[in-house]
């Protein structure tokens, strides 16, 4: 494992990428890691893209930006189109191939497909794709264990949403777990 | 050790303000330091504090010239356009010596201009922002820790000195989430709020907090003695973070978040074997001259890096004597500079230097 990890995850506001950013941050503070979490705001945050930046490393973190993301989860076409160029030779994308139809020109990164969407509407897990697409990225990737990745979620829930958190786990395995 | 939480920078200074003692807070909205307001109106009404929306920034400036007036500890924030507006007060309140605390969660300028962040008030923030003789302590954060330990110093800094204190941060490290405690914070000791005009029973003579002297002599002294305490401040107070700079032939000098993207441009060089360094002010008044200047001995150049057009590359020359080279790099209206730009300037300078 590389000492410094960068994820960007875009999409539309509303699906709840900063969140997802969020699990992830406290996954890799629960491991004792240095991390920042940097969204966008402005506009933006009002029914366009949403993006947010996570970096995780061993070491303290300088710039909370980052122009090459090692993991890129996107789940809308124009979050796809915006970073899909960006990921570092080697990295990994995720992409929710329900609402992207496209697949990558990019021989260099591996990008893996799941229909998060689709997944959670037919499962009962509305709202739920960033979850699923957060699975699939674990599995792909084992930036952290799952064990601290739902720390990480547990973490990240205010006590008024507590009740969630079940559907967050399950959300979770189904995309860790999808296509097996 | 208590547990470390992730908070976003505007919500830890926020948490850190009330730790502080701070029990009130007018404010006006603004991007991007809303999540500090929205803290302060969730939080103070708990605490029997106050919070207030006032109908305008210069309102809300007042208010917190009228409560740091009766001795109690304050504070406002804003954005750029919003530190313009309230610049008459913060001149009202240096000249009747109360004690404040005030957060720029800077944007891009000028004008309205932008939402994004960016460092071109450092000119405002240094050099005023308001009319008259005067300074602000300004305090310069580049981390979310580092938002919380200063916002406790901030208020002891502004008890000590009866000034306003302001935190310099940006539209970057309010909307960031880092890991943050707020356990050990060591705090000053302070003198007795004597001057406060708070209720006394009729046990001592009235107190006056005021700006207004018409007699020309009696204000000179009155900024004489504001001065005084300017010297003490300059002499005591000024504060660098140095990193990898002992040995450094090219030092980068950046406060705040163009610090970061340095950290990262200074350590690439470093792996090309150019021996950068970074200087960051932690006080931007008092700038740390005697810490810069100490550097002019082995550094070959200056390189400030700045979120503007190049203002505090103005105290770096001064700091300087001139006696190094100063060069500039920035990014402006909310663009941010990336360490590899910032890299391309350093191998530049380094070629040049060979």
């Amino acid at each position: 494992m590389s000492k410094t990890q960068s994820f960007i995850l875009s999409g539309f506001g509303g699906q709840g990428l900063l969140f997802a950013g969020k699990v992830i941050a406290y996954a890799g503070l629960h491991d004792g890691r240095e991390v920042s979490w940097l969204p966008s705001y402005g506009p933006e945050m009002r029914g366009g893209t949403a993006n947010c930046t996570v970096v995780l490393s061993d070491e303290p973190i300088g710039s909370p930006m980052v122009g090459r993301p090692d993991l890129l989860m996107a789940l809308n076409l124009p979050s796809f189109d915006r970073f899909e160029r960006l990921v570092v030779p080697g990295g990994v994308a995720v992409v929710d191939s329900s609402l992207v139809e496209r697949r990558s020109e990019r021989t260099d990164i591996a990008v893996y497909y799941i229909p998060a969407t689709k997944l959670a509407n037919e499962r009962g897990l509305h709202g739920g794709a960033n979850m699923i697409a957060l699975g699939k990225l674990l599995r792909e990737t084992g930036f952290v264990s799952m064990e601290t990745l739902l720390e990480g979620l547990k973490k990240s829930m205010p006590a008024r949403k507590e009740h969630l958190y079940p559907y967050n786990v399950q959300a979770i395995e189904l995309g860790y777990h999808y296509g097996e | 050790m208590s547990e470390k939480l992730l908070m976003k920078g505007n919500e830890a200074v926020a948490e850190a303000a009330i730790r502080a003692g701070c029990r009130h807070f007018f404010g006006y909205p603004i991007t991007p330091q809303t999540e500090l307001s929205a803290y302060m109106a969730k939080r103070m009404p708990k605490i029997g504090g106050t919070f207030l929306q006032a109908e305008s920034e210069v309102a809300a400036i007042n208010m917190v010239l009228g409560a740091g007036a009766a001795g109690a500890r304050v504070m406002t924030s804003s954005s750029s356009p919003g530190i313009s507006l309230k610049s008459e007060g913060l001149s009202y309140i240096v000249g009747s010596e109360v004690p404040c605390v005030v957060m720029n969660v800077q944007r891009g300028g000028p004008g309205l201009g932008g939402i994004q962040p960016a460092q071109s008030d450092y000119f405002q923030a240094t050099r005023g922002p308001g009319h008259g003789d005067m300074h602000l302590i300004v305090l310069a954060p580049a981390s979310v820790q580092e938002m919380v330990d200063l916002c406790y110093d901030a208020f002891d800094l502004a008890d000590l000195y009866r000034n306003p204190v302001m935190i310099l941060a940006d539209g970057m490290l309010g909307q960031m989430m880092e890991p943050v405690e707020f356990e050990n914070q060591p705090h000053r000791e302070l003198p007795e709020k004597s001057w406060a005009t708070n209720g006394h029973q009729n046990r001592r003579p009235h107190n006056v907090i005021n700006s207004l002297y018409l007699k020309a002599p009696e204000l000179e002294a009155h900024v004489r003695d504001i001065f005084k305490k300017y010297e003490t401040i300059r002499e005591k107070e000024s504060r660098c973070e140095a990193y990898l700079a002992d040995d450094a032939e090219i030092l980068l000098v950046a406060y705040g978040a163009a610090a970061r993207l340095c950290k990262n441009a200074v350590k690439m060089a470093r792996e090309r074997g150019v021996r950068a360094g970074l200087l960051r002010p932690i006080t931007l008044w008092p700038f740390p001259e005697r810490q810069l200047f100490s550097h002019t001995e082995h550094t070959k150049a200056f390189l400030t890096v700045e979120m503007s057009m190049g203002q505090m590359v103005e105290d770096v020359k001064l700091a300087s004597q001139f006696r190094v080279p100063t060069y500039f790099y920035g990014r402006t209206g909310g663009v941010i500079p990336t360490p590899e730009e910032i890299l391309e300037q350093i191998l530049k300078i380094a070629g040049g230097a060979r």
